[in-house]
């Protein structure tokens, strides 16, 4: 399986990155180096290998239910690159998630 | 003409009302100033970490139990990715191939015998932040100069329940998401208020004729948040789908919101790309094993769920189908009638009562007195109708007692009750002559002027035995 150039198109259009030509062609190159030294796994049999989600071999962590206090809002908003009134500030969207 | 079915399946999300929120220790109340209850973790600060409340699982998997699902002996956490900013990590923490819940059966008591929704699953995810369009005219996206989030919702905890396209009509489907709800808030989980967002319900919707086995294109109906909305949107897109076949076109896959004011639907602006949500297990948290122990304790602790005391009140009290899912509406109604009819009222009479005139009152069933609300239902046909209605209205008070109601009594003296018949006789001979010529609807008119003069103490039956005799 191999990168295409429509590959890296769709993965910048999803990180919202404008590449140049240049960058296209480089990343094309990159990313299938990527996947192969990744791809030296698939040469070991792994069929009675379940799929590992996560590298700890720990389960139910939890916290218990009980609030504390929450950052004050000039904290909340110190890195904000808009604000207004008590509220972060975006270009309007055309989508919510919710 | 052919003769076409609807199959609807529904996908719903809850607010669950823990104390925190999902993975941070933010309070998870969002009716206060915008932002204040926000945190590092729910505002995707770089190099946080997500840690998943326990009350928010524990609680998902009651509700799993609730809905009769196989719960997952491992469970994973996934991320969804969206583009959008009240995501501010850029995904969703929701879960995909391995939910808590899967594979349930809801049942829905009807007037014609039980139905069976099968639910495919139930999932813990975080909800995403609220988004304030602001500029254009009318405050919604098309048009908005720019946008405002605020994240105080941002990261709360959200159950989302999808059925299987088992149910057949609109109001089945409004039928089943009164019932859902009902379940939620007695388990105590969730307030579940459409109006308030805290209970959202998609519908997917498709049609068939008679007799087909396999399902036809659905669409995804949105943006409805009333039970009313619900049902009335599922009969607008099926309506639609029928005229559409029925043209010969064809029914395409989309997402359509429902307009209350024309009662149509419209389509949704399509994207450009389909979604690409790139699922992979959340690396920030380990696995979900619920505990056989865990799931003992839940499964004991599950109080009788309104769908089965349904069924139950119709047995135990000889009551109809439409008495026992009223009276059901609420725990504590449910509870008060249970106290009443225990306490030797006639169970039909108890019902119609509490349907009605208690209901109407406004009175916190939560509150009353069962044992003395009891007496006064049991001597309503002895006291003034204006009393007993005081004696309701007043139910929910502290020292709400029945003797201070049942010493009224009424009026059940003939001698004391015959100058007023013959005066009010007297006074409409257009309406004796009436009745006497065959108009003996009539009569119902001059018991009416009897109880108006006397605020409703005279005893109806002395009245009407005296009437019948004069008019005889």
């Amino acid at each position: 399986m191999a990168i295409t150039r429509d590959d890296v198109l769709h993965v910048a259009a999803l990180a919202r990155l404008e590449l140049t030509e240049d960058e296209i062609a480089r990343l094309e190159v990159q990313l299938n180096d990527i996947l192969a030294a990744v791809g030296k796994v698939s040469e070991l049999d792994l069929s009675d290998v379940p799929p590992t989600s996560h590298p700890l071999a720990v389960v139910n962590v939890f916290r218990p239910d009980e609030p504390r206090p929450s950052l004050p809002l000039e904290d909340v908003f110190a890195n904000a690159p808009e604000r207004d009134g008590d509220h972060f500030r975006v270009p309007p969207t055309g989508e919510t998630a919710a | 003409m052919a003769e076409w079915e609807p199959v609807v399946g529904l996908e719903i999300h809850v607010q669950l009302k823990t104390r925190t929120k999902m993975f941070c220790r933010c309070a998870n109340s969002f009716a206060t100033e915008p932002n204040t209850q926000t945190y590092p973790v729910c505002l995707a600060f770089p190099g946080t970490l997500p840690t998943p409340n326990e009350t928010a699982v524990e609680w998902t998997l009651k509700l799993g139990l609730a809905l009769g699902c196989e719960i997952a002996a491992r469970a994973l956490f996934h991320r969804k990715h969206y583009p959008y900013p009240d995501l501010p990590k850029g995904y969703q923490i929701s879960q995909y191939d391995e939910p808590l819940c899967l594979d349930g059966r809801f049942t829905l008591p009807g007037p014609d015998g039980d139905s069976e929704v099968g639910i495919v699953r139930a999932h813990l995810e975080e909800d995403a932040a609220k988004t304030i369009h602001v500029g254009g005219a009318t405050g919604r996206i098309v048009g908005a100069a720019h946008s405002n989030i605020d994240f105080n919702r941002g990261g709360t905890p959200l159950v989302e329940i999808v059925t299987r396209p088992d149910i057949r009509s609109a109001d089945q489907a409004k039928r089943f998401l009164q019932l859902l709800r009902q379940t939620i808030v007695e388990l105590g989980l969730s307030d579940a208020e459409m109006e308030k967002g805290q209970l959202r319900a998609d519908a997917n919707v498709s049609v068939r004729e008679a007799g087909e086995t396999v399902y036809r294109t659905r669409t995804e109906l949105k943006n409805m948040n009333s039970f009313n909305h619900i049902a009335r949107g599922i009969d607008a897109e099926v309506r639609r789908q029928i005229a559409t076949w029925e043209a010969g076109g064809e029914v395409v896959q989309e997402t359509l919101d429902y307009e209350v004011k024309s009662d149509t639907v419209t389509p949704r602006r399509r994207k450009e790309e389909a979604d690409d949500y790139r699922y992979f297990p959340e690396p920030d948290l380990v696995p979900l094993e619920p505990a056989a122990e865990l799931l003992e304790r839940l499964k004991a602790e599950l109080p009788e769920l309104p769908g089965a005391r349904i069924r139950r009140f119709e047995r135990e009290y000889a009551l109809p189908f439409y008495d026992a899912e009223v009276l059901n509406g609420s725990a504590a109604l449910a509870a008060l009638y249970e106290r009443v009819a225990l306490d030797g009222v006639d169970a039909k009479a108890a019902s119609n009562v509490l349907m009605n005139d208690f209901v109407a009152t406004g009175v916190d069933p939560a509150v009353v007195n069962a044992q003395e609300l009891a007496k006064v239902i049991g001597a309503r046909a002895t006291i003034p109708r204006a009393t007993f209605a005081k004696a309701l209205a007043e139910s929910g008070d502290p020292e709400f007692k029945a003797d201070a109601y049942l010493g009224e009594a009424l009026v059940a003296d003939a001698s004391e009750l015959e100058p007023l018949v013959d005066r009010i006789l007297a006074d409409n001979p257009g309406q004796v002559a009436a009745y006497k010529g065959g108009k003996e609807g009539l009569l119902g008119y001059f018991v009416g002027q009897v109880m108006k003069e006397t605020e409703g103490k005279a005893d109806p039956k002395v009245v009407n035995d005296l009437l019948r005799e004069k008019l005889g």
